[in-house]
């Protein structure tokens, strides 16, 4: 409880901040256009374009973030990622990772205790890959900015690479672990 | 409107639709979140589209090619990518701010090498990232993920 109230103290205090900041843009621009008014009209036009652009599919983008973080739960996360194996782990991971929403940092706990929970760290890798960059509300906004044929692009390439470094890493780990344990045992034998 | 914002408003409003037949009580709570983050969010919108219109009016486009477009090469690319590894902001910004970079003569390969560093790599929240998960790990990831940010960059230079 006391955790929450300070959370939503922080994140008043982070909407001053943004406030500030904006004002402080705000003056900086007005002063910007008044030392160079041939410039005013077309700073105005890009920014009400990229405003309006912004604001027709933000609501939408928002209503879909709200509804994946409601209906999704973290427990299930971790109830369906902690036993699952193979390669199905690692797609059942991306795919566990796109759809619940909040920054990357919320998700480090998950992955800790999914790693806790036994789960491959090949479909932890994907779990947070995906977490960062293939959300479902953030394609959307990917889509209007920079077109079907980018978004796609890229939402196929990250899949594929995310796989390959989720497995490599898993490998990675594996084999450091192993050398570890060869070393710890080489030691003893001297000794 | 163009039939991208309108496939997002039909998309969005289709969710809401199933959320609200399934548990309206849920479908309620989903939309005050839906609210408060929006309320949240738009300061820095502005402050963002502030940027974007400074940036398209006063810096020209020869200058910004230069730094991130066709001819930067492989340095303008890995400058980009660390720019994106540590600042720290909403990914949800981060679109319109790549659109504006490639509208002013920035390469497809920058801008996507930008958007998935800026995503995948949290230089801010590196010190959580080892506490929860430990060195290995998180220094494996990130590092990874620079290297893949990349590769994926250039690949979709090649193909776009």
């Amino acid at each position: 409880m006391k955790k929450h109230i300070e959370k939503k103290k922080m994140q008043k205090k982070g909407i001053k901040r943004d406030i500030i900041i904006f004002v402080f843009f705000f003056v900086f621009t007005i002063i910007l256009l008044s030392i160079f008014p041939d410039k005013k009209n077309v700073i105005l036009k890009i920014s009400w374009n990229f405003f309006l652009e912004m604001i027709l599919i933000l609501p939408a983008v928002m209503i879909l973030m709200g509804l994946f973080s409601v209906f999704i739960h973290r427990e299930t996360v971790v109830k369906y990622l902690g036993k699952a194996g193979g390669i199905k782990a690692v797609f059942l991971g991306i795919l566990m990772g796109a759809l619940p929403t909040g920054p990357l940092y919320v998700a480090f706990p998950i992955a800790s205790a999914l790693m806790k929970k036994g789960a491959k760290i090949s479909s932890v890798i994907a779990f947070l890959s995906a977490w960062a960059c293939i959300k479902i509300p953030q394609e959307m906004v990917e889509l209007q900015f920079l077109g079907a044929k980018f978004m796609i692009a890229r939402l196929v390439l990250t899949i594929v690479f995310v796989i390959i470094m989720g497995i490599l890493i898993e490998k990675l780990i594996e084999w450091s672990d192993e050398n570890k344990k060869n070393m710890g045992g080489e030691k003893n034998a001297s000794i | 409107m163009n039939a991208t914002t309108i496939f997002i408003n039909i998309f969005a409003l289709l969710c809401l639709i199933l959320a609200l037949i399934k548990d309206k009580n849920k479908a309620k709570k989903a939309l005050i979140i839906a609210a408060t983050s929006l309320f949240r969010i738009i300061p820095t919108i502005l402050i963002i589209i502030l940027i974007i219109g400074l940036l398209l009016g006063f810096v020209p486009q020869s200058r910004i090619s230069i730094i991130v477009g066709e001819q930067a090469g492989i340095l303008g690319v890995f400058i980009i990518a660390l720019f994106g590894a540590i600042l720290h902001i909403p990914s949800l910004i981060s679109f319109p701010l790549a659109s504006s970079l490639l509208r002013s003569g920035a390469s497809y390969t920058s801008v996507a090498v930008f958007i998935t560093t800026l995503t995948m790599i949290g230089f801010v929240t590196l010190p959580l990232e080892i506490k929860e998960l430990g060195k290995k790990i998180a220094f494996l990831r990130n590092g990874l993920s620079f290297i893949i940010a990349i590769i994926i960059g250039i690949i979709i230079g090649i193909i776009l």
